[in-house]
């Protein structure tokens, strides 16, 4: 159905502002994310401090995005889909901020490990990094194009994080228990993984508010059957 | 009927001469909820809530269709008294209407004419003043002019020369477009307060006010009723685009 515009061009102004600025919040943290991996992989500590360097511009954006839509809960009283679209951005863009926060762990694991010998090559945590940055990007996209399929997706990789966060874990322990030298590097291997992981637990997140906002319906929490 | 229901509208069409203000509307109000009634200008829902103790009856040229049932009677049945419905369903209008008299006077006028609660004279102006919560500003004043009180403690006073008349129901058509923010505030704590003992069903073009103190919500548009539901699912997540559309603003 064709989506109708306020009556104040303001307003419809005001709600795409936001949309833009989630948009281009996302794209920022995606970038922390690629960058603080490529200075894993490409042992390149300078990659690390640029991520940690920006995190400010994250942290910025997100204490701006919260203001634009406080004033607009205040000024325009939004109501159904407006309302629900005002506190899904809110949700959101404390999410995006949380991930910045990881994306500047990992940068700090990786400058720690860029200084020690290399104990594997990196397959798997690569392979998470790509997938989280996609349940990043498809959670955004499901919310811009209130898309339900978008946020299916971002739950099914969900788990595929999960997995392959076990499976690294579970290979790291085998190093660790082969030669106690490798604690260490593999310690900060685990909390990089770790991190990935709950960048995942945050796009679904992102998604479960996406559901909220198109549906009405709170998906998270569910075993805690709130009403 | 329901228990809980108080007034039954059975496909109700009503018409201004030729034109058709309503059309098939089917609904029912529960006891003891705040129900609003919005809609753009022209909607109907004014129309709607004078059809509920036959105002309209008093406009030449006007016809009523479908029934509506009140205490399992259709109130347009020629063997009841429009008085008495009226008595039963107490209005307030927009703006507030004291008669030239003084604040006992107002109260105590009607039930006088209509020997409601005689017995009492005293005790029912000062109960109804108090329902209304009015008493206070008013106790010391009783016999000076209706006239001489602000806007909002006149529209007060109009809702309590209707509580004086004994009613079940009490129809609000935008009680407070004439008010200020504070007498507007006390009008809404009223409502809440009103609603444990009247049914109550009220016209306002304020959708903040309708999401504040009412329990249900109708939609109405071009005289149709679009959709009437819970107030928190019609302002949280309404069924009806149409009516998404006009409570976010997108409407005309």
């Amino acid at each position: 159905m064709e989506e109708r515009k306020h009556t104040s061009s303001h307003y419809e102004k005001e709600l795409q502002e936001i949309k833009n600025d989630l948009i281009y919040l996302g794209a920022l943290t995606e970038k922390a994310i690629q960058l603080a991996m490529d200075s894993l992989t490409q042992r390149n500590s300078d990659f690390a401090r640029k991520v940690m360097a920006e995190d400010d511009e994250i942290d910025k954006r997100d204490a701006q995005l919260e203001e634009k839509c406080i004033r607009i809960l205040a000024l325009r009283q939004p109501t159904a889909i407006d309302l629900r679209f005002i506190t899904t951005a809110i949700k959101i863009t404390g999410h995006l901020e949380r991930i910045g926060d990881m994306a500047v762990n990992i940068a700090e694991k990786a400058i720690e490990l860029n200084q020690l010998p290399r104990l594997k090559p990196y397959v798997d945590l690569p392979r998470m990094a790509s997938l989280v940055n996609e349940m990043i990007r498809n959670s955004l996209d499901a919310f811009i194009n209130e898309n339900l399929e978008l946020t299916q997706k971002v739950h099914e990789h969900e788990q595929v994080v999960d997995d392959l966060n076990e499976q690294i874990f579970r290979e790291l322990l085998t190093f660790m228990l082969d030669d106690s030298k490798t604690i260490q590097r593999a310690i900060f291997i685990m909390q990089i993984s770790k991190n990935l992981e709950r960048i995942a637990d945050h796009s679904k997140g992102i998604a479960d508010m996406v559901i909220y906002m198109i549906t009405g319906k709170s998906v998270r929490h569910q075993e805690l059957s709130i009403s | 009927m329901d228990a809980n229901i108080i007034i039954k509208l059975k496909n109700v069409n009503f018409y201004y001469g030729e034109n058709r203000a309503l059309t098939d509307i089917t609904m029912n109000y529960r006891k003891n909820k705040v129900t609003a009634l919005i809609g753009p200008s022209g909607c109907g829902k004014s129309t709607l809530l004078r059809l509920l103790n036959r105002m309209n009856d008093l406009i030449d040229g006007t016809r009523v269709e479908g029934e509506i049932l009140y205490e399992d009677k259709n109130i347009y049945s020629p063997d009841l008294d429009p008085v008495e419905i009226r008595r039963k369903i107490g209005m307030v209008f927009q703006k507030p209407n004291p008669f030239p008299k003084t604040i006992y006077n107002n109260i105590a006028y009607g039930p006088k004419l209509n020997r409601v609660g005689s017995a009492n004279l005293d005790e029912l102006v000062e109960q109804s003043l108090k329902q209304a919560v009015l008493w206070d500003e008013v106790k010391d004043i009783l016999n000076q002019s209706a006239m001489n009180l602000s806007g909002g403690q006149q529209q007060r006073l109009c809702i309590a020369r209707a509580l004086a008349m004994k009613p079940d129901i009490l129809l609000m058509d935008e009680p407070t477009s004439a008010l200020d923010p504070i007498s507007t505030a006390k009008i809404e704590e009223l409502v809440e307060e009103l609603k444990k003992v009247y049914t109550i069903i009220i016209v306002t073009h304020n959708m903040q006010q309708a999401a504040r103190i009412s329990d249900e919500t109708a939609f109405f548009y071009l005289g149709n009723l679009i959709e009437y539901n819970k107030t928190e699912k019609i302002f949280t997540k309404p069924d009806v685009k149409q009516t998404e559309d006009y409570i976010t603003g997108r409407f005309g």
